[in-house]
C-alpha cells in the first residue's frame, strides 16, 4: 500500500505522543506494518486515558449499569438514556475540563459546557439545564496561613506567606474565570445553569476541577445513534471550519500538568462560540425531525479523529474521508493538524443517501458552514484521504475499542496509616460554639454560592422551580422542552400527558474520600440520594466524574479503585445505575495530587408539583425535627473525621470520616419521602458539612425572595436532653443519614408516630420563629443573630473575591 | 389576540415567551428572522437572547435583519412592540426607543428575581399593574445598564415613558436596588407614542407561580387589554 508520511516516524515522536514502546508495538501489528506520522497522532488521542479509558475500564466494570429504565446505557453511546414515563427520557452526562481550564480557565471552562452540550443534542435530545462541580486552591486568608503553617518561623515564613498570597491571587484568577467562562456559554446558549458544587481546598491550588453536566430531554423515538449506517450514505460536516486550536487536547487532558506542559499547551485550549453551538444545536434538532439522518456524532475530544472511527466503529462499517473538503481555518493545515484538531461547535452527520438535499436546506436557513467529506463504506476501515494520497487507513474497530488495557498496580497509601491513628483525645472540646458557626458559615466551601449562581442564568427556558441554593435542583419538563416534530401532520409523535419534574444534585466530599476512599465514595452517592430525597425525589440514576490523580503511582491507584468500590456499592443499595460519565487523571500540580474527588451526578424524578420540597424554614410556630440518629455513637470521632469542623476550626484534615449505613440511609430517604408525599413536610434540609448546627442555620437563612431581599426565619432548638460527650460533636460533627425537617405543630404527633414505623429516628428538636437562632445545650445556651449570620453567609465569597 | 414572537439566530427567550402567552390563552407565532412580513399580528414580542451572537454590540446586528424592517413598519402604524432584555437592546439599537443598555456596572451577568415599581399605568404594557404594589420578576442580562444623556433622561421622565424603575421590597429606588447600575434605576421604559415598549426583566418567566411569581403576566394582559380597548374604539 502507498501511503503518504509527511513526516518520518522515530522513537522520539513516539515517546512525545505518550505511547509506549510496546504500544507502538501493537499499532505496527494492528497496522502490519510502520504508522504514518498522521496515524501516529491518531492512534495517540484515541488511546489516550481520555477516550480509551485505558486505565480505568477493568474497574468501571464494577459499576451498575442495568435499570429497566435505561434506553442507552454507560459507554453505548455520546450520553446514557433513561425512560421518565409517558414515552419521554432524558439524556445526561458529566465531563471533565480540568486541565485547560487550569491553562485558561474562561475558555477551558466555556468550551467544556459546549462539549457536555454536545454530547447531550447529539443523542437527540435538547439541551435543558446545565449543572457544574467546581474545585480551586483556597481564596481566602485564613487557609493561606493553613498552608504555610509547617514552614519555618521568622523569614522563611514570611517568604512562604507571600507565596501563598500569590497562589491565593491565582487561585482566585482561576476561579473568577471558570466561572465567567461558564456563564458565558451557558447564558449565551440558553440553558439554566441551575445547581452545582463548589469547594476550596489547597490540593486543587494549581489544578482546579472543572466538571460540566447536562441533561437533555426527548421522545423514545428520537434517540439518535452515533453509528455510521448504510454503506454510501454521504458523511457531512456541519459547523465551523477546523483550526489549529485544541490540537490534540484529549492527549494532553492525559498527562500530569506542569508549568511547562501547560506554557507550551496553551494552544491546546479552544476557543469557545456558543452562538455557534446554539445554531449548530436548533439545525441538527430540526434535521433529525426529517428523518433523514442515519447517524450523528459530536466532533469532542480527539475532533475528526474520534467521530470518524467511533460511528464506523459503533455500526460495523467503514469510513472514508478527503481532508481537502474539511472546511479549514488556516492555511495550509497538514492532514495530522486537521485529524487532530478540537476546534469547537463542530458535527459529523451520516445522511441518508438521496435526502442530502433536506439536510442542505436546514443547513441553509441556520446559515452554518457545512461540507460533504466522505462517504460510508462496508470495509471496516477507516481510510484518509488528503487530496487523493491516502494519509491514514486504520481498522475502526481496533482503534476505537481495542486499546491497550491495564491493571495497574494498587497500594494503600501511607498516610492512611496516620488518618486511621488519629483520637479525639489530643483535641480539646470547643470552648465556645458561637464563633466557631460563624467561622463556618463564612468558609467558602460553606457559604452561600450566590456569587457563583448570580453570573449564570439559571431562569431561562422557564422551567426552574427550584433554582441553585437548595438540596437540589428541580426542574419542570413540559412541551416545549422537547425537540422538534416533523411538521408533516401525519407525524404520530405524541407529546406529553402532564409536565414531569426532574431534581438533580451534584456532590462529591473529597476530604472523606481521601480519608477513606470507599467510604468517600459511598458518602459521595449517599448524599446525593438524600439531597434528592429532600426535594421530594425519587433517583433515576447516576453519571459520574472520576477526577484522581496519576494512575501510575499505585496509592493513587488505591484511591480511585476503592472509591469506586465505594460508589458502586452505594449505587446498588439505592438501586441507582450509572448511566455514564467520565474519567480525569493526571490530576496533579508540582505540589502533589489532588484529593481524589470522584463526582457523583445524579437524577431524580417527581411525580406531582406539590411534592416539591425546599430546604429553608417556612412559617413562624412551625415545627423542627431530626430525621436520623443525633449522633452516630459507634464512631469513635463522633462524625468529627474529616469534618468541615475540624478542617476550618483545628486546621486538620484528617481522622476516619463518618460511617455510611447504607440500609439505614436507605429507610431514612423513603420515609422522607413518604412524610413528604402526604403532605406532611414543609421543609427538609440534610446535614452535611458543617453538621446540625450548620444545617439549622442554613434553614433559617437561606430563604431568598429577591436581590438583597431574604427572608429569616428564627429557630428555638434544645438539646438539653441529649447531654453529648462532646459539644463540637453534637452541634459540627457530621453523622451521616440526618435531615432537618419542619412541619406545621398539628403534622408534629404524625410525623413522629409514622417515623416509627417507618423505622426511622425522628426527634423534635423545637421551633420555628424569632430573629436569632438559638441553641441550648446541656452546658449553655446559645444565641446568634440571623442579620450577622445571613451576611457572613450570604457575603463572604463576594468579599474575598473584591 | 395574535403575538408574533421574532426569532434571530440565538434568540433564546423566543420559546419561553410563546410558552407565556399560551398559559394566558393567547395565540402566538414564530417569525423567523429573514421573514419581511409580521401578517396578521396584533402585537410583537422582541424576545430575549444573544442575537447574532451579539459578539459586536448587543442588538446591533439584529436591526439590519429583514423582520426587523417590518417592525419598524409596524411599529410606524401604531402597533403594539414589546422588547424582552436582548428585545429592548435591539429596539434602542433600531432607534425605536432612546438611550442604550451598557455593561452591567458590576462587569458581571446577573441572574436574580428584582423588585420592579411602575411609575405609570398609562401605556398599554402597564395598564393594569396595581397602584403601589411591587412586581417581583427575574433578570438575567450582562449588559442591561440603561444609559442617556441628561436630555433624553429629562424627556423620558417629562413625557412619562419611564414604566418601571428598579427597587428594594419597600418600593424605594435605590442605588443597590439595581442589579446593573442604571441610571435613575430605569427597568423599562416606552417611546413617546406609547406604542413601543421594553424592559431588562423578564416578564414571560414569571407568568406561573410554580416558577416562584406570577407577575409578569400583567404586562402581557396589559397588552392584551390595551388592544381590546382599541378594537372597541374602532368599532364604536
Amino acid at each position: 500500500m502507498n501511503l503518504t508520511s509527511e513526516t518520518k516516524v522515530t522513537p522520539e515522536l513516539v515517546r512525545d505522543h505518550n505511547l509506549t514502546p510496546e504500544e507502538y508495538e501493537r499499532i505496527r501489528q494492528i497496522l502490519g506494518r510502520e504508522p504514518t506520522y498522521t496515524e501516529l497522532g491518531i492512534f495517540s488521542v484515541m488511546w489516550s486515558e481520555h477516550c480509551s479509558y485505558k486505565n480505568t475500564k477493568p474497574l468501571l466494570k464494577g459499576f451498575p449499569t442495568q435499570s429497566p429504565r435505561i434506553l442507552v446505557g454507560a459507554g453505548e453511546e455520546n450520553a446514557g438514556i433513561m425512560d421518565i414515563g409517558d414515552g419521554l427520557a432524558i439524556a445526561f452526562k458529566i465531563e471533565s475540563h480540568n486541565h485547560p481550564s487550569a491553562v485558561e480557565p474562561f475558555q477551558g471552562a466555556a468550551t467544556g459546557v459546549g462539549g457536555i452540550i454536545r454530547d447531550i443534542f447529539t443523542m437527540g435530545a435538547r439541551p435543558v439545564c446545565a449543572v457544574n462541580s467546581l474545585r480551586f486552591g483556597p481564596i481566602v486568608e485564613e487557609e493561606v496561613s493553613l498552608h504555610t503553617a509547617a514552614a519555618p518561623r521568622g523569614k522563611g515564613a514570611e517568604a512562604a506567606m507571600a507565596n501563598g498570597r500569590l497562589q491565593m491571587a491565582n487561585n482566585k484568577r482561576l476561579f473568577a474565570g471558570v466561572v465567567a467562562g461558564i456563564a458565558h456559554y451557558g447564558n449565551c446558549f440558553g440553558i439554566p445553569t441551575i445547581a452545582g458544587e463548589v469547594y476550596f481546598d489547597e490540593s486543587y491550588e494549581g489544578n482546579p476541577l472543572v466538571n460540566a453536566f447536562c441533561l437533555g430531554v426527548l421522545r423514545h423515538e428520537q434517540i439518535a445513534r452515533g453509528a455510521a449506517k448504510g454503506t454510501g450514505n454521504p458523511v457531512f460536516y456541519v459547523g465551523p471550519a477546523t483550526g489549529r486550536d485544541g490540537l490534540a487536547g484529549a492527549a494532553f487532558a492525559s498527562q500530569d500538568l506542569t508549568e511547562e506542559s501547560a506554557e507550551i499547551q496553551r494552544g491546546a485550549v479552544q476557543v469557545a462560540d456558543p452562538f455557534m453551538e446554539k445554531l449548530v444545536c436548533e439545525a441538527c434538532l430540526e434535521l433529525l425531525a426529517t428523518g433523514a439522518v442515519a447517524g450523528m456524532q459530536d466532533m469532542g475530544a480527539a475532533g475528526l479523529t474520534c467521530s470518524t472511527c467511533e460511528t464506523a466503529a459503533r455500526a460495523g462499517t467503514g469510513i472514508e474521508i478527503e481532508l481537502s473538503q474539511v472546511p479549514q481555518r488556516a492555511p495550509n493545515m497538514t492532514p495530522y493538524e486537521i485529524m487532530l484538531s478540537e476546534s469547537q461547535e463542530r458535527m459529523l452527520i451520516i445522511v441518508r443517501r438521496g435526502r442530502e438535499d433536506e439536510v442542505k436546506r436546514v443547513f441553509e436557513k441556520w446559515d452554518l458552514p457545512w461540507a460533504q467529506i466522505g462517504v460510508v463504506t462496508d470495509t471496516g476501515r477507516m481510510v484518509v484521504k488528503n487530496h487523493g494520497q491516502v494519509v491514514a487507513d486504520i481498522p475502526a474497530r481496533k482503534l476505537a475499542d481495542e486499546a491497550p488495557i491495564y491493571q495497574r498496580e494498587s497500594r494503600p497509601p501511607s498516610y492512611l496509616q496516620e488518618v486511621r491513628g488519629f483520637s479525639l483525645d489530643s483535641l480539646p472540646d470547643t470552648a465556645d460554639p458561637v464563633p466557631d458557626l460563624k467561622a463556618l458559615l463564612a468558609w467558602p466551601s460553606i457559604a452561600s454560592k450566590n456569587w457563583v449562581y448570580r453570573q449564570y442564568d439559571h431562569t431561562v427556558r422557564a422551567n426552574s422551580v427550584v433554582g441553585p441554593g437548595s438540596d437540589a435542583a428541580v426542574l419542570r419538563i413540559k412541551e416545549d422542552s422537547l425537540p422538534p416534530v416533523d411538521e408533516n401532520p401525519k407525524s404520530e409523535i405524541r407529546n406529553p400527558k402532564s409536565e414531569k419534574f426532574i431534581a438533580l444534585s451534584v456532590d462529591c466530599n473529597a476530604a472523606y474520600v481521601y480519608l477513606d476512599p470507599c467510604e468517600g465514595g459511598k458518602i459521595a452517592v449517599a448524599e446525593a440520594a438524600r439531597n434528592l430525597a429532600c426535594t421530594g425525589a425519587t433517583p433515576l440514576g447516576i453519571t459520574d466524574n472520576l477526577n484522581f490523580g496519576n494512575p501510575h503511582n499505585p496509592e493513587i491507584f488505591y484511591q480511585l479503585r476503592r472509591a469506586v468500590d465505594g460508589l458502586a456499592e452505594a449505587c446498588r443499595a439505592f438501586e441507582v445505575p450509572v448511566t455514564g460519565g467520565n474519567v480525569s487523571l493526571y490530576n496533579q500540580s508540582p505540589a502533589g495530587p489532588i484529593d481524589p474527588t470522584p463526582t457523583v451526578a445524579m437524577v431524580g424524578l417527581i411525580e406531582r408539583p406539590e411534592h416539591i420540597t425546599t430546604q429553608w424554614f417556612k412559617d413562624e410556630g412551625d415545627a423542627i425535627f431530626l430525621l436520623g440518629d443525633l449522633i452516630d455513637l459507634k464512631d469513635p470521632l463522633f462524625g468529627l473525621g474529616g469534618s468541615a469542623y475540624l478542617r476550618r476550626i483545628h486546621r486538620l484534615k484528617t481522622g476516619l470520616p463518618p460511617r455510611c449505613e447504607l440500609n439505614s440511609e436507605k429507610r431514612l430517604h423513603d420515609a422522607l419521602r413518604t412524610l413528604i408525599r402526604a403532605g406532611l413536610i414543609k421543609s427538609a434540609h440534610d446535614c452535611s458539612e458543617g453538621g446540625l448546627a450548620v444545617a439549622l442555620a442554613e434553614g433559617c437563612l437561606s430563604h431568598q425572595v429577591a436581590r438583597d431581599t431574604s427572608r429569616l426565619n428564627g429557630a428555638s432548638i434544645d438539646l438539653t436532653e441529649f447531654p453529648a460527650a462532646r459539644l463540637d460533636a453534637l452541634l459540627f460533627g457530621e453523622t451521616q443519614g440526618r435531615v432537618v425537617v419542619s412541619a406545621a405543630p398539628a403534622a408534629a404527633l404524625e410525623i413522629l408516630e409514622r417515623a416509627k414505623v417507618l423505622g426511622v429516628a425522628a426527634t423534635r428538636l423545637g421551633r420555628v420563629g424569632g430573629d436569632q437562632l438559638r441553641i441550648k445545650t446541656g452546658r449553655r445556651e446559645l444565641t446568634w443573630y440571623l442579620r450577622e449570620l445571613h451576611d457572613l453567609w450570604w457575603n463572604s465569597i463576594a468579599r474575598a473575591m473584591k | 389576540m395574535n403575538f408574533a414572537v421574532l426569532q434571530f439566530p440565538a434568540s433564546n427567550c423566543d420559546q419561553d415567551a410563546v410558552h407565556a402567552i399560551r398559559v394566558l390563552g393567547h395565540k402566538s407565532r414564530y417569525v423567523w428572522h429573514k421573514e419581511k412580513s409580521l401578517s396578521d399580528a396584533d402585537a410583537v414580542i422582541v424576545p430575549g437572547g444573544f442575537s447574532y451572537g451579539d459578539y459586536l454590540r448587543c442588538g446591533a446586528i439584529a436591526r439590519f435583519s429583514p423582520v426587523m424592517q417590518a417592525v419598524q413598519q409596524f411599529a410606524a402604524n401604531g402597533g403594539l412592540v414589546l422588547g424582552i432584555c436582548n428585545g429592548f437592546q435591539i429596539l434602542c439599537e433600531a432607534g425605536l426607543l432612546p438611550g442604550a443598555l451598557i455593561r452591567n456596572r458590576s462587569l458581571q451577568f446577573r441572574c436574580e428575581l428584582v423588585y420592579l415599581k411602575t411609575l405609570t399605568t398609562d401605556s398599554p404594557f402597564s395598564n393594569l399593574a396595581p397602584p403601589g404594589e411591587l412586581l417581583r420578576i427575574p433578570v438575567a442580562h450582562g449588559e442591561g445598564c440603561y444609559f442617556a444623556d441628561e436630555a433624553t433622561l429629562a424627556k423620558l421622565k417629562a413625557k412619562r415613558q419611564i414604566l418601571w424603575l428598579y427597587c428594594n421590597d419597600r418600593g424605594e429606588a435605590t442605588q443597590s436596588a439595581a442589579p446593573n447600575g442604571s441610571l435613575w434605576n430605569i427597568a423599562g421604559i416606552c417611546n413617546e407614542r406609547r406604542n413601543v415598549g421594553a424592559l431588562m426583566p423578564h416578564p414571560e418567566r414569571a407568568c406561573e407561580t410554580l416558577l416562584g411569581s406570577a407577575d409578569g403576566r400583567l404586562i402581557f394582559e396589559s397588552m392584551v387589554r390595551a388592544l381590546e380597548m382599541r378594537t372597541e374604539a374602532q368599532a364604536a
